[in-house]
């Protein structure tokens, strides 16, 4: 019999679960136990119904040492896809419940709870997906070695669906221990970090059974975002629960250190989770789709060490003016302005990957992709360290300046560098010619590129105008203009960027729409990109 | 010394300069004469299979 341990522990684990949600100290543990009762349960029965008795000789042949374990990368592609429009569906949802208020669906559905369930779909369902997926697609090439720890990659990929199916169930219920991008409590917080260990074990076993002798760049990236991750998420966990059946806890830390801790963790996250790891992704997707090498080797290291010395200290620039010291404050800024140079050199490097292939971005949609995510990271990675300055955050703090910038961020690199990693594998992990069609990835292109560039250029007129409402004076000394009346001077931007997040939506639809088929091994009848040249084509005499 | 006041002057004294000190040897070492035939094979790694 095959998965008997599996099978065994997930059926205890359910049980457990039962007696959790029985004996819970509050209503919202109960519930949530429940949620986990019956998502435990189905697991267990689908693992049952997988189960085969025949003896070993005849049960189906184990995977030679040699074969990469890409089933798990599949998997991994497909939730990428699904959960990337998950999050986008959301993110135009509370886009349109801060233009129309009326659409906060008392209690599960109002912005308060639906706004971290955007949030954590995009950056941990959609992004740590891609990460997953991409990194174990990458590590076994570049080490020439099969995933280490045979079904503890599925562990990994199924325990951390677990944790999104948690934290967004917990949202929806009003669990929240109100730290920003960690918002799951303690409970899911340890379930985490013990699929975390599992990822690290998977991702650092590989690379220790390399049969290449040097590690190639992109692992060092994606091993800092597992390590870094591994770090921020315990240390900016630290609480202690009310009860073991409970849902509340309280910190380890109080007031400004629990603020800075959680920035330190807010910002790492950005810099390690957001950044880190889909720089991983460009240096071994960029040189494989454009053919040719990185640009330059040593840059890339260099970009390593200096982009890891310098992020973890950027946090306090979210805590500009507060009661954080002064010295800690100027701190933060000045470690974000250094950061230019790491990220520009960064951005340099991959861009210039493509020196003597230009022509790429005019006949590769893909290639145009992956350079417009580039040219979004140099973007946003130039626009954040701006923000950080004091003088110039005074006006964008608390703005929606700060929201545009996020997105510029998550759309233009994050999103536009994993749509590419996805069109590059689909076709080589289902063994297909070609993707279904390059024409679709061409529609993608434009409308996640112009729902971005709306999206961004009015946060940008809307963040100004507020940061200049809020601090306009009278002669008498008096504010001019009442929270209230700030508010609705927003509607019009409101209504626009719900414009370009649903344009960037439709995009994601196309993909989804282009991944399922080239999975199920369609192929659209379309002319040939800039490969053959026409045949009439005469050399000049 | 109270706990945080000694860990802040570690931060700012032997700790900055082990970290600087170590970020100049990787550039020493990565700008290093020699270092661009390594470099360049490094770099064709993923581009050895598919």
């Amino acid at each position: 019999m095959n998965y008997v341990s599996e099978t065994i522990g997930l059926a205890i684990g359910t049980f457990l679960v039962l007696l959790a949600a029985a004996y819970a100290h509050d209503g919202l543990f109960a519930a949530h136990m429940w949620v986990l009762f019956f998502v435990l349960l189905l697991s267990t029965v689908v693992l049952l119904r997988k189960a085969s008795f025949a003896p070993q000789r005849f049960a189906v042949r184990p995977p030679a040492k040699s074969e990469y374990f890409d089933e798990v990368v599949k998997y991994g592609t497909i939730a990428t896809v699904f959960w990337g429009v998950v999050g986008f569906l959301v993110g135009v949802v509370v886009a349109l419940q801060l233009a129309f208020p009326d659409l906060n669906i008392e209690p599960w559905f109002n912005f308060g709870r639906l706004r971290p369930l955007h949030t954590s779909a995009v950056v941990f369902a959609f992004g740590g997906n891609a990460l997953i997926a991409t990194s174990f697609y990458v590590v076994q090439r570049t080490c020439r070695a099969r995933l280490f720890g045979g079904n503890l990659g599925w562990y990994v990929f199924w325990g951390y669906q677990l944790f999104i199916v948690m934290a967004a169930t917990g949202y929806l219920l009003g669990i929240t221990q109100g730290r920003e991008y960690a918002e799951p409590e303690w409970y899911v917080d340890l379930f985490l970090t013990v699929v975390w260990v599992a990822y690290l074990a998977v991702f650092l076993g590989t690379i220790l059974n390399r049969k290449e002798p040097h590690i190639y760049v992109a692992n060092w990236f994606y091993l800092a975002f597992i390590v870094t991750i591994a770090m921020l998420h315990v240390v900016n966990n630290l609480a202690v629960p009310v009860s073991f059946l409970g849902v509340k806890s309280y910190s380890a830390f109080s007031g400004v250190q629990d603020a800075l801790t959680q920035w330190w963790y807010g910002h790492n996250a950005v810099g390690f989770f957001l950044t880190a790891g889909f720089l991983g992704m460009m240096y071994y997707f960029v040189p494989k789709q454009v053919n040719r090498p990185v640009y330059s080797y040593r840059l890339s290291i260099i970009h390593f060490w200096a982009l890891i010395f310098l992020y973890i200290w950027a946090g306090p620039h979210h805590l500009h003016y507060t009661a954080l010291p002064d010295w800690a404050q100027t701190l933060g800024m000045v470690f974000s302005i250094m950061l230019w140079m790491p990220s520009w050199g960064g951005m340099i490097n991959g861009l210039m990957t493509l020196s003597g292939a230009w022509d790429k971005i005019r006949t590769d949609p893909i290639v145009r992709m992956m350079i417009i995510a580039i040219a979004f990271y140099g973007m946003s990675t130039f626009e954040g360290p701006m923000m950080s300055i004091k003088a110039v955050n005074s006006l964008s703090h608390y703005t929606d300046w700060t929201i545009g910038h996020v997105h510029s961020g998550a759309l233009g690199w994050v999103g536009m560098i994993s749509f590419g990693a996805v069109y590059y594998m689909t076709p080589k992990l289902w063994n297909r010619e070609r993707l279904y069609s390059l024409d679709l990835v061409n529609w993608h292109f434009w409308l996640a590129t112009l729902g971005i560039v709306v999206y961004a250029a009015v946060m940008w007129v809307a963040g100004v105008q507020q940061g200049l409402m809020w601090r306009e004076y009278d002669n008498q000394g008096f504010l001019v203009y009442s929270f209230a009346e700030t508010v609705a001077a927003m509607f019009p931007y409101y209504l626009l960027r719900a414009v370009g997040g649903a344009m960037y939506l439709a995009g994601g639809l196309i993909m989804a729409f282009n991944v399922t088929m080239t999975i199920l091994g369609y192929q659209r009848d379309e002319r040939v990109r800039g490969g053959a040249s026409p045949a009439a084509l005469q050399p000049a005499e | 010394m109270e706990f945080y006041t000694a860990m802040r002057h570690f931060a700012d004294s032997w700790g900055l300069l082990a970290m600087t000190l170590f970020f100049l040897g990787v550039l020493v070492f990565t700008l290093r004469p020699g270092a661009k035939a390594s470099a360049d094979e490094a770099a064709r790694i993923p581009l050895k299979e598919d």
